[in-house]
């Protein structure tokens, strides 16, 4: 698997607070990548930093390479926003906008300036069923998106960001505000997608990595202790404080 | 390192049931070749009616390991350590069967005079009962050099399997009239054979614990 996001030394400051030691990570294109340690450990740090959310944050610093298909997303003629077009992202809570099912998903594309209603209704039927939505929806998708249950209003953000067509799909934690239902669907929809995108995923369920990631990365105060296949990470760890995180013993 | 006190604790029950299953197979087999020696038709009874404590305790291992895997969901070594003790109980619980086995072939020479003495059989129960403490402490030390040891019992014994069958071969041809005992023997001595056999499994699983990389100990 080639990687499409190369981290080298990489080094992250909030004020004084040294987030990510030295982090060198490459993250298979077109395969899910799981993120987990502890909380506190640095691996929601370095999602953001994958989109550079982490620039909003006053006080942060970044040392070292992160790069996108080779670009350095860093550099200043990097323009922020065509970034996070090609890196989407959808956060722990679901977080659709006051407007209908419909609007939501043309929303990104509109503002690419696609405007033709045939063109935005292939889009937004692609990007739901892309989703595992489009089969509870395609009869009311002039209705308001806040009438959705937690778990849809969560998939309608995955379509809402692949709708875009981006290159990376990063997850934040996105089905730990979900019933066990909801979560199931995300992660089948995680392992449809993920032939076709590249899942950046962090969560605080050891078993959904192991379940839907292809690669996992453990973290630990700041570090990237052990990146390895999702299979071997969690059957035969390298290092002893991956297998005492992954065994429940750390600590 | 933190403790998950009630996996831990399932652990514990899982190796106190293996070394309670491996006392109860070797002490089967020691009595099953004594009671053949000795022409003991008790002995032979007693072996064969407490074969169903053992059965007892595969399930006894089949259920608790269950439950930990549904309860606290182990990965890695932890759910290594599971599916050994799964495989390690039925690996005993079959050694018990042929020991059982033994004790029935007892009870079939129903007392009648052994046509020699039995020289090869006890050799190999000693090696394979040797097989059976070192396997369940191959278990519980996680010790990897044992279960490789073990292979090369399991070779002794093979080797003396195929020598018995030999000189029954020749006996054979000089007391054609013993065929039946003589059968009976040579299943002894295949039952003794196999119990070394699934001694050598319990090393393998036990470098399958350690490793997570399945070696054949057998071939």
């Amino acid at each position: 698997m080639e990687p499409i996001i190369r981290t080298e030394n990489l080094d992250l400051y909030y004020e004084q607070f040294h987030a990510l030691k030295s982090v060198n990570l490459d993250i298979p294109e077109k395969a899910a990548t799981a993120f987990i340690g502890p909380s506190g450990c640095g691996k929601s740090t370095l999602l953001r930093t994958l989109n550079r959310m982490n620039d909003q944050i006053a006080g942060t610093r970044i040392e070292g390479l992160v790069s996108l298909g080779g670009a350095d997303i860093y550099d200043k003629n990097m323009e922020v926003e065509s970034l996070r077009k090609r890196v989407g992202m959808v956060f722990q809570q679901p977080n659709p906008f006051p407007k209908s099912i419909y609007e939501n998903v043309a929303y990104g594309p509109r503002l690419q300036g696609i405007k033709k209603k045939s063109e935005l209704d292939e889009i937004v039927e692609e990007s739901l069923k892309q989703a595992a939505l489009w089969d509870e929806v395609k009869d009311f998708q002039k209705r308001s998106a806040l009438g959705l249950s937690g778990g849809q209003q969560q998939r309608l953000c995955i379509a809402r960001a692949l709708a875009v067509k981006p290159d990376v799909l990063l997850m934040d934690e996105s089905t730990s505000a979900l019933d066990p239902i909801s979560t199931a669907k995300i992660e089948e929809l995680i392992r449809q997608i993920k032939n076709r995108y590249t899942i950046v995923m962090v969560t605080h369920n050891m078993h959904q990595a192991a379940r839907v990631s292809d690669k996992t990365v453990f973290f630990l105060n700041g570090e990237v202790i052990e990146a390895a296949e999702t299979k071997t990470l969690f059957s035969t760890p390298e290092d002893s404080r991956t297998e005492d995180y992954i065994s429940g013993r750390f600590g | 390192m933190a403790r998950r006190t009630d996996f831990d604790e399932g652990l514990n029950q899982l190796r106190e049931l293996l070394i309670r299953m491996g006392t109860h197979v070797d002490g089967a087999l020691k009595e099953a070749v004594e009671s053949l020696k000795n022409s003991d038709l008790a002995k032979a009874e007693e072996v064969n009616r407490r074969d169903a404590e053992l059965n007892a305790m595969e399930e006894e291992i089949l259920e608790l390991g269950s439950q930990l895997i549904i309860t606290q969901q182990p990965v890695a070594k932890d759910l290594r350590r599971i599916i050994v003790a799964f495989k390690i109980s039925s690996d005993l619980e079959r050694m018990g069967d042929l020991a059982r086995d033994i004790a029935r072939v007892t009870i079939r020479m129903d007392g009648q005079p052994l046509v020699k003495p039995l020289i090869d059989i006890p050799h190999m129960a000693s090696i394979a009962s040797t097989m059976i403490s070192e396997s369940i402490r191959s278990y519980m030390d996680e010790n990897t050099d044992l279960a490789y040891k073990m292979a090369k019992d399991d070779d002794e014994v093979d080797e003396l399997y195929s020598a018995m069958l030999r000189e029954l071969y020749t006996l054979l041809l000089d007391k054609p009239e013993s065929a039946p005992q003589m059968m009976l023997l040579q299943m002894v001595g295949r039952y003794i054979e196999r119990i070394a056999d699934h001694a050598t499994n319990i090393g393998e699983n036990v470098v399958f614990l350690v490793t997570g990389r399945r070696p054949d100990l057998n071939s």
